[in-house]
């Protein structure tokens, strides 16, 4: 694909002046670049002078679904958006589609999400700091990760049916309500991971050849986190207090005792930090949550008739006949505000946020998802400039880009 | 006249040697785009392992390896890449398309993803999932290595067979119906506007 | 959420912003012409210094609707966790916007991607070309007279066979 590189080297002349700089086209087919990422590097040496990204190699469409699948079907699509946490998706969907209802969920619903937001919290650190370490040559403490990720998977199993990609939430509700399997799962979870995850950091965080491939490397300083709208663990890597968590407070999150974990010197050695901590943190809210988790129904009553009602209502009441007639029959469907919102939660990778613009049915007339790692990777040629070739996989890594959130 | 052949010799067809030679270290070009490419990845880690069956490598590099996994959803802009890289690989080659989005489009009936790579490539075996779990894409391994213990040669004549040429589509596109506005919950169809 | 002070204040600097509000969010429509003094004030005297997105609506089958492209701008502000959203609407056939790149750095990825998929021109934008689709695709394509499915683009491509 032909690129302009004039744009990003501030004088023409200058730049055929410095013919002795070469091109790298690290290329969408690569085993470092988390899926299809293109980087034109123009390099002196081993020194990068420019990084020119390419995206959208993966770009499929997303937005222009949304026009076309309803609010309970496009959930489906949004976990293949962030797919190494996609609860915290469908979290977000239909977090921002229940503001434009207008629904406040049950408190047993609101602990579920904030259980399962958490837990993929921890499933998406624990993925992107492994794939620092591997790229960086840690293999153990990748496959330590996957490990965990892998009870993970089953504890989303056992919940959902699916390892990921469970699209779990629905309007008003979720899919299905917690068993007792689950629970025990995610105790013993809860119980295990402590230790494992102080190995890992036994096996990196005091380790010399990490530290010295990740300290001052893709230094990002406070003011450029703001100004370049970087949100999530990169921006309070560089001492950008913001966290939706505590800021917005949003689901169950109000009723939590945890800490925003924070670092100030904004390289990629922070960011590791931070997700470290992160982990902790989320650890904390799920064992909190799970013995403090209120029963009740999971989906909201049948008065809102926007969630499907369980079968027992459906053949012995009234308004569960025509609640689910309701629903179910073409052509009908809830009503939506004919109005704009904006809906906002804290993803692992940054603020995840869905502006909904409704127009009556139950179709989006526009979904908008604004994508932590499209602005993330914006940050990129900034942090890279100057570092070496091999500080190019730490720092990419450490921006925890996920293509298909990067091009929707 | 009967051979007297010692006990430690064994015949064989050549071909079937060979066969079993290339089956049993398939090393797999990882073509992971998306979401199937963490299952992907999840296969070769250390719960399902994927070495146990001969990949023991996931060369990312063309030239060394002789299945190419294509994993995730394929857009316009990815595949004259995806088709370079097919091309850049040696021959005897296979190409597993792992998921739905690489076999048919998958959820994605959009401007800009290919409804199926096969329209493309030539494609060996399928995987349906969304994404497959990796108990599938271990099995669908499993079925490749006997397809090629059954159909291979040394020389590679089967590719030059006339089923092997052709390409056969697993998506066949229906016209699309045009709905009227605000009906919605009908299964099949997408709304064109 | 949002201080009572700032609407007072940027009432008082741009009379004709109209505001209203739906479920905490609070908007503001700014005229096209007044748009980068509007965000360039939200910023430099009301403190929102992330800008959180910017998008665009094609309301062509909008019901109620009287301009097709309406331009969102979501900021926030880091210290007191306000935030406001700022719309401004655009017609054809004079379809730009002043850029906001020279007041926040991350606006110029945000405004690729609109020009991308609208075709919503931003003057004084360093680097105005296509983000996310190839260079060579003409169309915009979430604009609402662009089908869902394309105009025969995602394959047009060339077979390859085995003998290849």
């Amino acid at each position: 694909m032909p690129l302009a590189a004039a744009n990003t080297v501030e004088d023409l002349a200058q730049a055929e002046a410095r013919d002795y700089l070469w091109t790298l086209n690290f290329g969408p087919q690569h085993p470092a670049t988390h899926t299809t990422l293109r980087l034109v590097l123009m390099l002196d040496g081993e020194r990068v002078v420019d990084a020119i990204p390419d995206i959208g190699y993966l770009h499929s469409g997303f937005e222009k679904l949304g026009e076309h699948l309803n609010y309970n079907q496009y959930v489906t699509v949004t976990d293949r958006m962030n797919y190494i946490s996609p609860l915290s998706n469908n979290i977000a969907w239909h977090g921002a589609v229940e503001k434009l209802l207008g629904l406040e969920l049950t408190p047993r619903c609101k602990y579920l999400r904030t259980i399962l937001a958490e837990l993929s919290r921890i499933s998406d650190h624990l993925l992107c700091n492994g794939a620092v370490g591997l790229d960086t040559g840690a293999f153990t403490y990748f496959l330590y990760a996957f490990y965990q990720r892998e009870l993970l998977y089953d504890i989303f199993e056992a919940l959902c049916g699916a390892r990921f990609t469970n699209s779990y939430t629905r309007v008003g509700g979720a899919m299905y309500d917690i068993t007792p399997l689950v629970i025990e799962k995610i105790r013993a979870f809860v119980r295990g991971f402590p230790k494992t995850l102080l190995d890992m950091e036994r096996l990196l965080d005091r380790n010399r050849i990490f530290v010295d491939r990740t300290k001052d490397v893709g230094v990002l300083t406070k003011a450029e986190a703001i100004r370049r709208s970087a949100t999530g663990p990169i921006a309070r890597a560089s001492g950008v207090t913001r966290d939706l968590r505590k800021d917005e407070p949003y689901l169950a999150y109000g009723d939590f005792d945890f800490q925003v974990c924070c670092a100030t010197a904004g390289d990629c050695f922070a960011r590791y930090l931070v997700r470290m901590a992160e982990m902790r943190e989320s650890l904390k809210i799920v064992a909190q949550a799970i013995e403090n988790l209120p029963t009740g129904p999971v989906n909201v009553g049948i008065d809102e008739r926007t969630t499907l009602p369980n079968k027992q209502q459906v053949y012995s009441t009234i308004e569960g006949t025509i609640s689910h007639f309701e629903l179910m029959m073409a052509n009908r469907g809830f009503t939506v505000p004919h109005e704009e919102v904006y809906g906002a939660t804290e993803s692992p990778n940054g603020e995840l946020g869905f502006y909904l613009v409704g127009d009556g049915t139950d179709v989006a007339y526009r979904a908008r998802c604004r994508p932590p790692s499209y602005i993330h990777f914006a940050l990129f040629p900034h942090l890279i400039r100057g570092h070496t070739l091999s500080d190019v996989v730490a720092v990419l890594g450490s921006l925890n880009i996920i293509a298909a959130e990067l091009d929707r | 006249m009967a051979l007297d052949v010692p006990e430690n010799v064994v015949v064989s067809q050549l071909d079937a040697l060979a066969s079993w030679c290339r089956k049993n270290s398939l090393w797999p070009m990882p073509f992971a785009t998306a979401c199937c490419g963490i299952e992907l990845m999840a296969t070769g880690a250390s719960r399902h392992d994927l070495a146990r069956f001969g990949a023991e490598v996931m060369r990312f590099s063309p030239r060394q390896c002789d299945l190419m996994i294509v994993a995730g959803r394929v857009v316009m802009k990815m595949l004259p890449v995806l088709q370079r890289i097919w091309q850049q690989m040696h021959e005897p080659k296979w190409c597993i398309s792992m998921g739905a989005c690489a076999s048919t489009g998958g959820v994605f009936d959009t401007y800009c993803v290919v409804q199926g790579i096969d329209r493309f490539l030539p494609v060996d075996m399928y995987v349906p999932g969304c994404p497959p779990r990796p108990e599938q894409l271990i099995q669908s391994i499993i079925d490749l290595q006997d397809q090629i213990q059954r159909e291979g040669t040394i020389g590679g004549r089967e590719f030059a067979t006339r089923s092997r040429q052709q390409p056969k589509r697993a998506l066949v596109e229906l016209p699309v119906i045009s709905l009227p506005r605000g009906v919605s919950h009908l299964p099949q169809g997408v709304r064109v506007e | 959420m949002i201080d009572p002070q700032t609407i007072a204040a940027a009432t008082a600097a741009f009379p004709s912003l109209s505001w209203s509000e739906f479920r905490t969010d609070t908007r503001a429509v700014a005229p096209r012409d007044e748009l980068y003094a509007v965000l360039e004030f939200l910023r430099d005297r009301r403190g929102f210094d992330l800008l959180v997105d910017i998008t665009c609506v094609d309301y062509a089958n909008y019901r109620g609707a009287e301009d097709r492209f309406g331009l969102v701008y979501l900021l926030a502000n880091t210290r007191t966790n306000e935030r406001i959203t700022v719309r401004a609407f655009v017609n054809e056939p004079d379809v730009c916007v002043p850029s906001v790149v020279p007041l926040w750095e991350g606006a110029n990825w945000l405004e690729r991607e609109v020009w991308d998929m609208f075709g919503v021109r931003f003057e004084g934008h360093p680097d105005l070309r296509r983000i996310l689709l190839p260079d060579e695709f003409t169309a915009h394509p979430l604009r609402k007279d662009y089908p869902l499915q394309g105009r025969g683009e995602r394959h047009n491509f060339p077979v390859l066979h085995r003998a290849d």
